[in-house]
């Protein structure tokens, strides 16, 4: 096998063979300003432009004063920066009555999320538990129509759900609309866990049975511990999906325990007065800080959780 | 007095009725397993035992005992019900119709965790959030063990295993081989009657598979519990079992020991599975005469040797018209009576039971054949050629050079062959 005829043996003297024999080696040169890269950068930026700028008007204008607003530059950075907007929004902006600014809606938006979202998981996670290791009688049928109903416009049940509210008592309560918000979570959050449940190998399930847990026993020590990723994803779900909620909340709930969304709308959108472009600014960005640090917050831990599970059992 | 009426009523409910009946239960329980242990009943008896998913009948009435101490092994290809009959027995499927038994109790009914089974996994099913020691005590915790009880049988598990530095890894800081040992432990801890194995090596390499192959066999060796283990590998199957049992579509084709399949294979399907390389086919016809004789074309076998199986020797023998025949038999009958002169049938050949040269033409049978293609497999060497236009393998010596194209004289014992009716498959 020593003498089998190399390439530069046989054609040294070849420049097309010794052309080859010097050419290409190790990576590929990749270079920065490639067509490819300006086209795929290029739309990249534009795209980021077009959701950052409204967000950079805002907060600009939420640090300028009034008069500075009236020049009707909105893009020019604040000369004389002020938090005087942002302390009006949270403290003493009047909506209808109440003159305590978005403080309120805050904590009534929070007592409304908090529970709702332990809630609806505590449960969804249970049933997605169930429709995927005990596969009892009807559970595909359980299963059909729980999708089936999240296919339903929620428009459609909201008066229902007031007649059924008002005869148990709990319509215009915060816990009325902390069992709407855990009803309407459910179907998604089902499917969630059940197909998440379903991934986990069943040879596991079937190990803790022939050791004796139970059902409860299996979903607390052995499958909710596995799926902490999981559960992030369903808090991030619910927690943004329920603090953004403005019908429900308008609906199901008495002004005194309005959401932070429905007090913006009436800070933003009362007619009397000079309208406060920069008060209204500081009252947005304080109503959407909630859900957008649950985005960066459980991102990492999202990240963390899967990595941790990552490694093959 | 309406306090007693009272405690009367919720008694039943009670912490202490509930373990009042328990402890009644386990005390009935011994009762009839020592019963069982004395009269040698087998320690797990699988009787009638039928299951279909959906349309797919798995199992059909299916019979199995397996003696107290044995290690059975359930052999066959994917999807011929050894895995979900191993279920059935841990109590994972509800069965059909049947009953099974462990050491004499009725478990059909029962819970997994109250057939006193311990059971190993292929995929090893570790708890991954919990360490080793957590993984081997779960089952005990859940059953309420006292806590000094669970430490002393963690500790003797782990060191019958040799697991003691790994205790308190977690499962991913595990090796494969490693992983399995820890599997089995948590079977071992627990105490129970019957190990069950539903393929625990085939997740390992070649060489970690020998390895603990031998630690389950000496594990057997030194707990005499009773073993069951499903498996596809013929050789864990041979070298482990007492006695295995070979499946097809639902049905155990045979059960005997390891040596006895080997050599007697009650159907053509349990020769050609047991076996590597697999056994040689030929087909042909029984050729009238003293002594009968098996004939394919210019090969003539004669079958002096061959111990035909008592049922069909007599139908073969003489008398082709008289014997309704069948009766008893195991397997349905084809059209023309088995064994019968003339009838069609197969001659199985084992390749390693085949030899050459002098030694092959010093056999009751041998042939000149023509070397087709040479396979050297390290040990031995496996050697193609046809015999009378059929395909014809054979073992040689690593040692022994041939080459493609010569030709040789081969020979085989038939009194070490098998016959097979070509109908039915049933051995002759």
């Amino acid at each position: 096998m020593a003498d089998t005829p190399s390439l530069e043996a046989a054609a040294s003297r070849i420049p097309a063979v010794l052309r080859q024999l010097a050419g290409p080696r190790g990576p590929r040169p990749r270079p920065a300003l490639s067509r490819r890269n300006i086209l795929l950068y290029g739309t990249l930026i534009v795209l980021a432009l077009y959701y950052l700028l409204p967000l950079y008007v805002m907060v600009v204008t939420s640090l300028k004063g009034m008069p500075e607003i009236r020049l009707g530059n909105i893009f020019s950075p604040p000369v004389e920066i002020t938090f005087e907007p942002w302390v009006k929004a949270w403290s003493t902006a009047c909506t209808g009555l109440n003159c305590d600014g978005l403080s309120r809606g805050f904590w009534n938006s929070v007592r409304i999320t908090v529970p709702s979202v332990v809630l609806s998981i505590a449960i969804a996670s249970v049933n997605g538990y169930a429709l995927a290791n005990w596969r009892f009688k009807g559970a595909n049928v359980f299963f059909t129509i729980l999708i089936v109903g999240s296919f339903i416009p929620y428009q459609v049940m909201i008066y229902p759900l007031v007649i059924i509210l008002r005869e148990i008592g709990l319509y215009g309560s915060l816990w009325g609309l902390v069992i709407v918000h855990s009803i309407f979570g459910m179907p998604i959050l089902t499917l969630l866990f059940r197909n998440y449940f379903t991934s986990i190998p069943e040879e596991l399930f079937r190990a803790a049975r022939v050791d004796g847990a139970g059902f409860w026993g299996i979903y607390f020590k052995i499958m909710m511990p596995m799926s902490l990723p999981i559960f992030v994803v369903a808090v991030i779900i619910q927690t943004t999906g329920i603090w953004n909620d403005f019908l429900f909340g308008v609906i199901y709930t008495k002004p005194a325990s309005y959401p932070m969304t429905v007090q913006l709308n009436n800070i933003v959108n009362s007619s009397q007065g000079v309208k406060e472009y920069n008060v209204n600014m500081a009252a947005t960005i304080l109503t959407g800080v909630v859900p957008l640090f649950v985005y960066f917050a459980s991102g990492k831990l999202f990240v963390r959780g899967i990595a941790a599970g990552a490694v093959k059992g | 007095m309406a306090g007693s009426i009272v405690d009367k009523l919720i008694y039943p409910f009670s912490r202490a009725a509930r373990a009042e009946r328990s402890g009644r239960q386990a005390a009935e329980r011994a009762l009839v397993r020592q019963t069982a242990r004395n009269a040698g009943a087998p320690s797990v008896s699988v009787r009638d035992l039928s299951l279909s998913f959906g349309n797919v009948s798995v199992l059909e009435h299916l019979d199995l005992d397996v003696k107290d101490g044995e290690f059975l092994v359930l052999l066959g290809p994917s999807g011929c019900g050894k895995s979900t009959l191993l279920n059935c027995i841990a109590g994972l499927i509800d069965v059909a119709d049947g009953q099974i038994f462990i050491n004499g109790w009725n478990v059909t009914w029962e819970a997994p965790k109250d057939r006193h089974i311990g059971m190993v996994f292929q995929s090893y099913a570790l708890y991954p959030q919990m360490s080793v020691r957590r993984n081997l005590s779960f089952g005990l915790r859940s059953a309420r063990v006292p806590k000094d009880e669970i430490a002393k049988r963690i500790a003797r598990t782990a060191e019958i295993l040799q697991i003691e530095p790994l205790l308190d890894r977690k499962p991913s800081q595990l090796s494969g081989g490693q992983r399995q040992r820890v599997a089995i432990g948590r079977a071992l801890v627990r105490d129970v009657d019957v190990f069950l194995f539903d393929e625990p090596l085939s997740n390992l390499d070649a060489k970690l598979r020998s390895e603990l192959r031998v630690e389950i066999k000496r594990l057997h060796h030194k707990l005499a519990n009773t073993m069951v283990y499903v498996t596809h590998d013929q050789i864990e199957a041979m070298t482990l079992a007492d006695r295995i049992a070979v499946m097809k579509s639902g049905q155990i084709q045979q059960l005997g020991a390891p040596h006895e399949i080997y050599s007697h294979p009650v159907n053509r399907f349990v020769a050609g599975f047991i076996g590597s390389p697999p056994m040689n086919f030929l087909s042909g016809q029984l050729e009238p005469g003293e002594p009968l004789a098996f004939r394919m074309g210019d090969v003539r076998v004669p079958l002096d040797r061959y111990a035909f199986d008592e049922r069909s020797e007599e139908m073969g023998g003489g008398d082709p018209a008289g014997s309704a025949g069948g009766a008893g038999g195991n397997a349905p009958r084809g059209v023309s009576r088995p064994g019968a002169p003339g009838g069609r049938c197969v001659l199985g050949v084992r390749p390693e039971n085949v030899t050459i040269g002098a030694d092959g033409s010093a056999r009751p049978f041998s042939h000149e054949v023509e070397i087709e293609i040479v396979e050297p497999m390290g040990a031995d060497t496996l050697v193609w050629t046809k015999l009378a236009g059929t395909n014809f393998a054979f073992l040689v010596d690593s040692e022994t050079r041939l080459k493609i194209g010569e030709q040789i004289t081969i020979g085989f014992d038939p009194g070490r062959a098998s016959l097979f009716d070509e109908a039915t498959g049933v051995r002759l």
